[in-house]
C-alpha cells in the first residue's frame, strides 16, 4: 500500500523547507501523505459504512457470524470453552483479527497466527458491524488517526516504553513463553496497528486512550513507518533482531573463516 | 625452518634427550610412561609443486607480489575513498564513507596477509625441523652468576644500605595509586550507606503514580481490565538523579480480574480493584521486566527467560531468577489518582552484599 502514488503533497513540501529538520519532516509528510493518503482512502469508505451500519450489513455479518465464528464463539458470540465471548470488543477487534487473517483460526495453538485474510474487506466491514451491536467497544479508527505524520521522535520513545520489550525496538519482534510471540510490526498497516493498541488482541496488553492518547498512538504509527521507511544506516540489519541474528552470523562466518584461514595456513602447500 | 641450538637434525638424538629432560620429581610434570608410544618420526618429505615445476615457482612468486601491490592498491582507495566519500550532511553518507575506506583497508591488510603466507607456504626453504623443550630452570652456574648479578646490583645501588632511599620509594609506589582508590569511591554514594540507598526508593506514602515518560498521573478509572501501564512516581523527571531513582522505582502496573488474583492475607489491601503494581526489575540481574502476556498473566524478563506469574504475587515460575518481583502497595487519594501506600517491603531488583 506504500506504493500507492501522492498528488497533493506538493503544496504541503514547501512549508518546512528551512527548518533544520526539513528532510526529516519531508519524509515524514511525504510517507504521511502517501500511508495517511491511501488510508484515508481505505476506512472513509469503512466509517462511513460503520456510522450508517445498515441493517442490511448487520444482516450480512450475523450471517457470516453464524457461518465461520459462532462454533468457538457461540450462536449469542458470548463465547464457549473454545472461544471468548466477542460481546463489547467492539468493531476494532473484528477489524484486527479477521483484517489481518488471525480469525478464523486453522486450529487451536499458543496462539492465533497471521495468515491470507479469509474474507473480502465488505465481509469483514459487515462482520465488524455486527460485532459492534452486541455491545459498547472500540469502534475501527478514523483515517486522521492513523495517518503516519506526527512526531516520530515522540513516538520512538513512546515505543520504546510501551512496545520495545516484546516487539523489538526495531519493531522486528520477539519471542514470549511457551510457544508465543510478539509479531513483527514491519507489514502492519496503520490501522492494525492501532486497533490492536486498543484492543489488546491476544496476549498483547491493552493500550487505551487514556494511557496512550490518540495522539500519542498516531506518533508511534509515524515512528514505526519512519523506521520501515528509512534504511539503516548501520549497514545489514540482519533483521534487527539484536544479538540472536548477529550472533549467528559471526558464529558461522567469522569463526568459519578463521578456522578456514587457520587450516589454510597450517596445511603444507602442495 | 629455524632451530635452535638444543634442537637436532638428528632426530633420534633429539627424541631421547627429551625424555632425559622431564625429571623425576618435578611437581606437574613427574609423569614417566613406562612404554611410552613410539615416536613415528615424520612422514617422508614431499617436495611442493614449486620445488619440482620452476613455472609453478615463477607463478607462485607473481600471486606473491601482486598480492603485494594490490594491498598498496588497497590503501591507496582507502585514502581516495576519505576524499570521495566525505560525511557532509546526512548519516547516509556515513554508511558510504564507512564502507568504502573499510572495504579499502580489508584489502590493504588481507592482501597483505594472504601474500606473506603464500609466501612462505610456497616459495620459502621446506624442510621440516625439530625444536625440543628444554627445562625452565638454568644451569646453576647462571643461577649463581643471576645471583651475584642482584647481590652486585644491590651493593652497587645501595638499595639494601640506603634504607632510607628505599623505604620512601616503597611509600611513594604504595601511595601512587591512593588517588585512583580516592576517585572512584568518588562516583559511589557520599556519606550515605549503599546498602540503605538499595533497600529505598522513591516510592512512599501518597507518591502518584504517573506514566512513563510522561509523569502524568493515573486515575485508578484510567486502568481498564487487561491494560498494562509502565509507572513512574510524581516528581521523578524534576529529580536530578532522575536517571538512578528510576532504575530503581520503576513500576508495571496491570489490571486483572479481582477474581484470578491470589492474595496472601498480609496483602489484602495491597491491590486495588485488581490493580496490581509490581517492581519492573528483575530480581535475578536488574534487566526491566515488562514483556507481560494479559491472557497468561504472566511476566517474562527477556534477559534470561524467567517467568512471573502475576496471578500468584509474581512467584518465580520458571528461569534463573530466585525471589519473586517486590509489590508496590498501592490505593487511590481523594481524587481517584493511583498513589502508593508505602516504599516497596523489600529491597528492588538482584541480591546485593548485603542481601542474598
Amino acid at each position: 500500500m506504500r506504493a500507492h502514488p501522492h498528488t497533493t503533497s506538493r503544496s504541503r513540501r514547501k512549508t518546512g523547507r528551512r527548518h533544520p529538520l526539513a528532510t526529516l519532516a519531508l519524509i515524514a509528510i511525504g510517507l504521511g501523505l502517501t500511508g495517511g493518503g491511501y488510508a484515508a482512502f481505505n476506512s472513509s469508505t469503512a466509517s462511513a459504512e460503520t456510522a450508517t451500519a445498515s441493517k442490511q450489513s448487520v444482516d450480512e455479518g450475523k450471517k457470516l457470524f453464524m457461518a465461520n465464528c459462532a462454533t468457538c464463539h457461540g450462536l449469542n458470540a458470548s463465547g464457549t470453552d473454545n472461544g471468548p465471548s466477542l460481546i463489547g470488543v467492539g468493531a476494532a477487534a473484528v477489524d484486527f483479527q479477521v483484517g489481518t487473517g488471525r480469525m478464523p483460526m486453522a486450529m487451536q495453538g499458543p496462539q492465533a497466527e497471521e495468515k491470507p485474510v479469509q474474507f473480502t474487506d465488505d465481509q469483514v466491514k459487515s462482520l465488524a458491524a455486527y460485532v459492534a451491536t452486541l455491545g459498547p467497544g472500540p469502534a475501527i479508527p478514523d483515517a486522521s488517526l492513523l495517518k503516519p505524520d506526527g512526531d516520530a521522535a515522540k513516538g520512538g520513545e513512546l515505543f520504546r516504553v510501551n512496545c520495545a520489550m516484546c516487539h523489538n525496538v526495531a519493531g522486528a519482534g520477539g519471542a514470549l513463553t511457551e510457544g508465543k510471540f510478539a509479531p513483527d510490526l514491519h507489514n502492519v498497516t496503520p490501522a492494525h496497528i492501532y486497533e490492536a493498541m486498543v484492543t489488546g488482541p491476544q496476549n498483547m496488553p491493552v493500550f487505551n486512550n487514556l494511557n496512550i492518547t490518540p495522539t500519542d498512538k498516531r506518533d508511534i504509527i509515524t515512528y514505526l513507518t519512519y523506521i520501515r521507511e528509512n534504511p539503516s544506516p548501520g549497514g545489514f540489519e540482519l533483521g534487527g533482531l539484536g544479538p540472536v541474528s548477529e550472533g549467528l552470523f559471526l558464529w558461522i562466518f567469522g569463526l568459519g573463516s578463521i578456522v578456514a584461514l587457520t587450516v589454510w595456513i597450517t596445511a603444507k602447500s602442495n | 625452518m629455524a632451530q635452535d641450538d638444543n634442537g637436532g637434525s638428528d632426530l633420534a638424538a633429539a627424541d631421547s634427550s627429551a625424555v632425559e629432560l622431564v625429571r623425576a620429581g618435578d611437581p606437574g610434570t613427574a609423569v614417566l610412561l613406562q612404554d611410552p608410544v613410539e615416536n613415528p618420526g615424520f612422514p617422508p618429505h614431499r617436495k611442493r609443486v614449486t620445488d619440482k615445476d620452476p613455472k609453478k615457482n615463477k607463478r607462485a612468486e607473481r600471486t606473491v607480489y601482486t598480492l603485494f601491490y594490490l594491498s598498496i592498491v588497497g590503501s591507496i582507495w582507502a585514502i581516495a575513498a576519505y576524499m570521495l566519500f566525505p560525511i557532509e550532511s546526512n548519516v547516509g553518507q556515513v554508511r558510504a564513507n564507512t564502507l568504502f575506506i573499510g572495504l579499502g583497508i580489508a584489502l590493504a591488510l588481507l592482501a597483505l596477509g594472504f601474500g606473506a603466507v603464500h609466501w612462505g607456504k610456497a616459495l620459502m626453504a621446506d624442510h621440516e625441523g625439530i625444536d625440543v623443550r628444554h627445562p625452565v630452570e638454568g644451569t646453576p652456574a647462571t643461577q649463581a652468576r643471576a645471583v651475584e648479578i642482584f647481590q652486585q646490583a644491590n651493593e652497587e645501588s645501595g638499595f639494601g644500605r640506603r634504607t632510607l632511599i628505599r623505604n620512601s620509594l616503597i611509600g611513594a609506589l604504595v601511595a601512587f595509586p591512593l588517588p585512583a582508590v580516592v576517585l572512584f569511591r568518588g562516583l559511589g554514594p557520599q556519606n550515605q550507606n549503599p546498602a540503605d540507598l538499595l533497600r529505598h526508593t522513591m516510592w512512599k506514602k501518597g507518591t502518584r503514580l504517573t506514566k512513563d515518560p510522561s509523569g502524568v498521573p493515573i486515575k485508578a478509572s484510567d486502568v481498564t481490565l487487561g491494560s498494562v501501564f509502565h509507572v513512574i512516581p510524581e516528581g521523578l523527571n524534576d529529580r536530578e538523579d532522575m536517571l538512578e531513582q528510576k532504575a530503581k522505582a520503576a513500576v508495571l502496573l496491570m489490571r486483572l480480574k479481582p477474581t484470578d488474583l491470589h492474595v496472601s492475607p498480609e496483602r489484602k489491601n495491597w491491590n486495588y480493584d485488581g490493580i496490581v503494581a509490581y517492581s519492573k526489575i528483575c530480581t535475578h540481574v536488574g534487566c526491566p521486566v515488562a514483556l507481560y502476556e494479559q491472557q497468561t498473566h504472566h511476566l517474562l524478563c527477556p534477559c534470561h527467560q524467567s517467568q512471573f506469574d502475576i496471578t500468584h504475587e509474581a512467584e518465580v515460575i520458571f528461569g534463573p531468577a530466585k525471589r519473586p518481583l517486590p509489590q508496590l502497595p498501592i490505593t487511590v487519594d481523594a481524587d481517584g489518582y493511583l498513589v502508593a501506600r508505602s516504599d516497596f517491603h523489600e529491597p528492588v531488583g538482584p541480591s546485593f552484599w548485603e542481601r542474598h
